[in-house]
C-alpha cells in the first residue's frame, strides 16, 4: 500500500522484493568491477544497484551488487563471478539474516507554507535535512529499502527535483566476516 | 642509486624461461620492439617463431599445448596485432586450452588517447581469458609472468594474456627475478580435494545400473586420467562413449567404446544415451552439441557429473549426484569402490545398434572425404596427431579417424574456429618433432589460414596437409539443403586456387587426388616424402551430407539416420 509506513528497520522478507543481493569480496585493482559487470552484461542481467569500496584491508574492496533476474541464471552467475581470479568470494544475501542499508538524497521544492509538513515527515523518518533554500530542501535518509521507498512516496505530494539512491550495503549478523 | 641489470623486456624473456615457457609464436610491430629486441640479447633458450598472421600464431600455441599439455607463448604487438589474437583466444577459453599472451601496448601516458595502434585488448578481450593484466610497473614484471603462467595450467586451464606498455618493457628494471605470487582469490589445490560422500553415492548408483554409460570429455585427458577411465570401464564393463575433444581418452577402437555422441555422432553413442539408465560424465560440461534438448537429455537416466569446474555443474543439466574436483583422484577413489556390473543384455542391444546403423558412405559416385579420411587412418595405423579444421570434413574425421591415444586429436569444439587446422598441426609439430602430425582442412578453411604454409617450409616441418577440396562451404550447404529448401547463400566457394599450385609456390611438393582409385597410392608417397611438409590436395564430390545429424535443440530421439524423406522444420537450436 503506498505510503505505508516502517518505523523499524527490518530486513528485506522473502517474496516482497524479487531483488537479490550479492555481496562480493574482491581484490582492490583495476578491471575489477569492470568484469564482474561484464559477467552480468554477458547473460542480458540488470544491474541495478552497485556500491563498492575499500574494506578494512585496503588490499581488498567490498562490492555490494543488486540485480532482479531468473534465480537459476542467477545461480550460474554467482558461480561465475566466484570463478574469477580477483574475486575471493561471492555470495547471495537476499534471503539470509543479514543488515541491508541503503543511502538517499531527495531534492523537492518547497515554499514556506508547506516547510513544516515536510519537516514533520522528515522527523519520523530519520533524515537529516543536509540543504534549504526559500523554493527547496534537500533531505538524506538511510535505511532498509522498503524505509527509503516509503519516505520517497511520502514526499511524492511535493515537486520532486531529483533523487539518488545508494544501493544497498549489506553486511551479515553475528561475529564472523560476511 | 642502485644499478639496473637489465631493462623490463628482458626480464620478461628471462622470467617466461624460468616459468618453463619453451616456444612463442609471434608477430613483431613497433609497441612488442623492446621484448623482440630483448629476445636477441638474452641468452636464451626459448625459440621464437615468426609466423605470418598473428591469428596463426595464437592457433599455433594452441595446437602446441594441445599436442603438449604444455603453454606455449605468444608475442604479439598493439591495436590490430593484438586484436588478430581475438579469435585464437576464444578459440583456446572454449576449450580450457592453457596459453600466455603478450601484446605491446603504447605508452602508459597515451592510454585511452586514440594513440597510433592503440586498442584496449586488456578491455576487449575480458570474456575471452580466463584472466587478464595491464602491466603498469616494470617491477611487477615477475610477479605477472609468475601468475600468468600459474594460472593458465592450474585448475581448469586456460588463455592468459599480458598488455604490456612499451614504457614499461623499455623502463629500468631494479628487482629480483624470483617474486612471490599474489592471488588470495585462487586457490587450484583445492581442485584435489572432494567429497568422499559423493564419490560412494556414485558407486552406490552405479552398483544399482544395468545399463550404465561412461560419457568421457576433455576434462578426464587434461586431468592425465587415462589408465583411471580404462580401469573404470573395464572393472565396471561398462560401453563409454566420448565428446569431441574427449577422443583418445579411452581407446576408441576398443569394444566397449561407442565412439563419439552428440549431433554428428555415431548412431549407437546416441542411443546408448537415450536408452541407458545411469550416465557417468567425467569431464565433459555438457555441450549442447552432445545434449540435444536440455530438459530432454537423459531424463529416464540417473547422471553422475564430474567436473573441476563448480560453475559446470547443473550449467546445461541438472545432475543427481556430481563430484566437484580433478578427475584422475576422484576416479582413482571411485576405483575402489566398484564392482563388475551384469551389463551383457546392454552390451548385445548396443552391439546390435552398431551392427544395424554402422557409420558408412556410398562408395559409387565419386571421391569421398570419408574415404579418404578412413584410408589415411589405416595407412597410419591410427598413430598420428591429428589437427582439423571446422566443416563436415571435420565430422568425418572424428567419425573415421579413430584414436587410441590421448593428446592426439586437435580440433577446435567449443569456438569451431575456420582456419584453426594448420596453424594447431603447425604448433604440435613444433612440440612433438618425432611425431607424424597430420593435418586435415576443407578447402574453406585452409583459405583462412594458408598463409602460415610459409611457417612450415621455413622450418621444414614434416607436416601432412590434406585438404578436403569440394568447393563449398560444406557444413553450411548441408543445412542449407536440409531446412531451408536447398536455397543456396553464401557457400560457393567459386574460384578457389589450385592448392598444389599454391604449396608449390610456397617451395613445399604437393599431391592431387581426383579418383578414388589414386587414394592410397599417393597419401602413401606423402607419408614417405619427410624432407619438409606436404599439401594433398583431394577432390571430392561437391554435394555429400554427414549423417546422423541431431538438429540443433532437438533431442537425441529425433536423431537423422539418414537422409530424410520429408521436409524437416527450421531447428530450434541455433547452428
Amino acid at each position: 500500500m503506498k505510503g505505508t509506513i516502517t518505523t523499524t528497520d527490518t530486513p528485506v522478507a522473502p517474496g516482497h522484493d524479487e531483488q537479490h543481493s550479492l555481496s562480493v569480496y574482491v581484490a582492490n585493482k583495476p578491471g575489477v568491477l569492470a568484469r564482474i559487470a561484464q559477467v552480468f552484461a554477458r547473460r542480458g542481467f540488470n544491474i541495478e544497484s552497485l556500491v563498492v569500496s575499500a574494506a578494512m584491508d585496503g588490499r581488498f574492496s567490498r562490492m555490494t551488487i543488486g540485480a532482479t533476474g531468473d534465480p537459476t541464471m542467477l545461480d550460474q552467475i554467482i558461480m561465475q563471478v566466484s570463478k574469477l581470479i580477483d574475486v575471493l568470494d561471492c555470495a547471495d544475501h537476499t534471503y539470509d539474516q543479514s543488515v541491508s542499508k541503503e543511502l538517499a538524497l531527495v531534492k523537492f521544492k518547497v515554499n514556506s507554507d508547506d516547510r513544516g509538513e515536510a519537516i514533520q515527515i522528515g522527523e519520523h523518518f530519520g533524515v537529516k535535512t543536509v540543504d534549504l533554500t526559500e523554493s527547496s530542501m534537500i533531505f538524506m535518509v538511510t535505511g532498509d529499502t522498503g524505509k527509503v521507498d516509503a519516505m520517497l512516496g511520502m514526499l511524492s505530494k511535493f515537486e520532486i527535483v531529483e533523487q539518488v539512491r545508494t544501493g544497498k550495503v549489506v553486511m551479515t549478523r553475528g561475529s564472523e566476516v560476511t | 642509486m642502485k644499478k639496473s641489470q637489465m631493462d623490463g623486456a628482458q626480464a620478461l624473456v628471462r622470467c617466461l624461461e624460468r616459468e618453463g615457457i619453451e616456444i612463442i609464436f609471434g608477430y613483431s610491430g613497433g609497441a612488442a620492439l623492446p621484448i623482440f629486441d630483448a629476445l636477441e640479447t638474452v641468452d636464451t633458450k626459448i625459440k621464437f617463431v615468426l609466423v605470418r598472421h598473428e591469428q596463426g600464431a595464437a592457433h599455433m600455441a594452441d595446437g602446441y599445448a594441445r599436442a603438449t599439455g604444455k603453454p606455449a607463448g605468444v608475442l604479439v604487438t598493439s591495436g590490430p596485432g593484438a586484436g588478430n589474437v581475438i579469435t585464437g583466444l576464444m578459440t583456446a577459453q572454449m576449450d580450457s586450452i592453457p596459453m600466455v599472451v603478450i601484446c605491446g601496448q603504447q605508452v602508459t601516458w597515451m592510454l585511452g588517447k586514440d594513440a597510433f595502434q592503440e586498442a584496449d585488448i586488456f578491455g576487449i578481450t575480458m570474456p575471452l581469458v580466463k584472466h587478464s593484466y595491464l602491466v603498469k610497473d616494470t617491477e611487477e614484471i615477475p610477479r605477472v609472468i609468475k601468475e600468468a603462467v600459474h594460472i593458465a595450467t592450474t585448475g581448469r586451464p586456460g588463455p592468459v594474456l599480458i598488455d604490456m606498455p612499451k614504457n614499461i618493457s623499455q623502463g629500468d628494471f631494479y628487482g629480483e627475478l624470483d617474486q612471490e605470487m599474489d592471488l588470495p582469490g585462487y586457490h587450484p589445490k583445492r581442485c584435489l580435494e572432494f567429497n568422499v560422500e559423493h564419490v560412494h553415492d556414485m558407486a552406490e548408483a552405479l552398483s544399482r545400473s544395468r545399463k550404465p554409460l561412461i560419457l568421457a570429455g576433455h576434462g578426464a585427458m587434461l586431468a592425465g586420467a587415462r589408465d583411471e577411465v580404462m580401469q573404470l570401464a573395464t572393472t565396471l564393463n561398462c560401453p563409454v562413449t566420448n565428446t569431441l575433444l574427449g577422443k583418445g581418452i579411452f581407446p576408441e577402437t576398443h569394444d566397449l567404446c561407442l565412439g563419439m555422441l552428440g549431433m554428428h555422432g555415431t548412431a549407437y553413442a546416441n542411443k546408448a544415451v537415450c536408452e541407458a539408465d545411469l550416465i557417468l560424465n567425467i569431464g565433459s560440461r555438457f555441450d549442447d552439441r552432445i545434449i540435444g534438448q536440455a530438459d530432454k537429455f537423459g531424463k529416464d537416466a540417473v547422471i553422475l557429473h564430474i567436473d573441476i569446474d563448480p560453475s559446470e555443474i547443473g550449467k546445461m543439466v541438472q545432475p543427481d549426484i556430481k563430484c566437484i574436483g580433478d578427475a584422475k583422484v576422484i576416479l582413482t577413489e571411485l576405483n575402489k569402490h566398484i564392482a563388475p556390473l551384469d551389463t551383457t543384455e546392454w552390451l548385445e542391444t548396443l552391439d546390435g545398434y552398431r551392427k544395424k546403423f554402422p557409420l558408412g558412405w556410398k562408395k559409387q559416385g565419386g571421391l569421398k572425404m570419408q574415404h579418404v579420411i578412413h584410408e589415411l587412418f589405416e595407412l597410419t595405423e591410427g598413430k598420428a596427431i591429428v589437427s582439423t579444421d571446422v566443416g563436415q570434413h571435420q565430422m568425418w574425421a572424428a567419425q573415421f579417424y579413430k584414436n587410441d591415444e590421448p593428446w592426439k586429436w586437435l580440433s577446435s569444439g567449443g569456438a569451431g574456429t575456420m582456419g584453426f587446422g594448420l596453424p594447431a598441426a603447425i604448433g604440435a609439430a613444433f612440440g612433438c618433432p618425432d611425431e607424424l602430425v597430420v593435418s586435415i582442412s576443407g578447402d574453406g578453411g585452409f583459405q583462412m589460414t594458408f598463409f602460415e604454409l610459409a611457417t612450415a617450409v621455413i622450418h621444414k616441418l614434416p607436416i601432412k596437409i590434406l585438404v578436403l577440396n569440394n568447393h563449398y562451404l560444406g557444413m553450411v550447404r548441408q543445412w542449407q539443403e536440409l531446412f531451408f529448401e536447398d536455397r543456396l547463400s553464401g557457400v560457393d566457394l567459386e574460384g578457389n586456387p589450385d592448392f598444389v599450385k599454391l604449396a608449390e609456390s610456397f617451395g613445399m611438393k604437393g599431391f592431387n587426388i581426383k579418383r578414388p582409385a589414386d587414394v592410397t597410392k599417393v597419401l602413401t608417397a606423402a607419408l614417405e616424402y619427410n624432407d619438409g611438409p606436404v599439401l594433398i590436395n583431394a577432390e571430392c564430390v561437391k554435394t555429400e551430407n554427414v549423417f546422423p545429424m541431431i538438429p540443433a535443440g532437438a533431442a537425441l530421439e529425433d536423431m537423422l539416420t539418414e537422409p530424410p524423406k520429408t521436409k524437416l522444420a527450421k531447428p530450434i537450436g541455433s547452428t
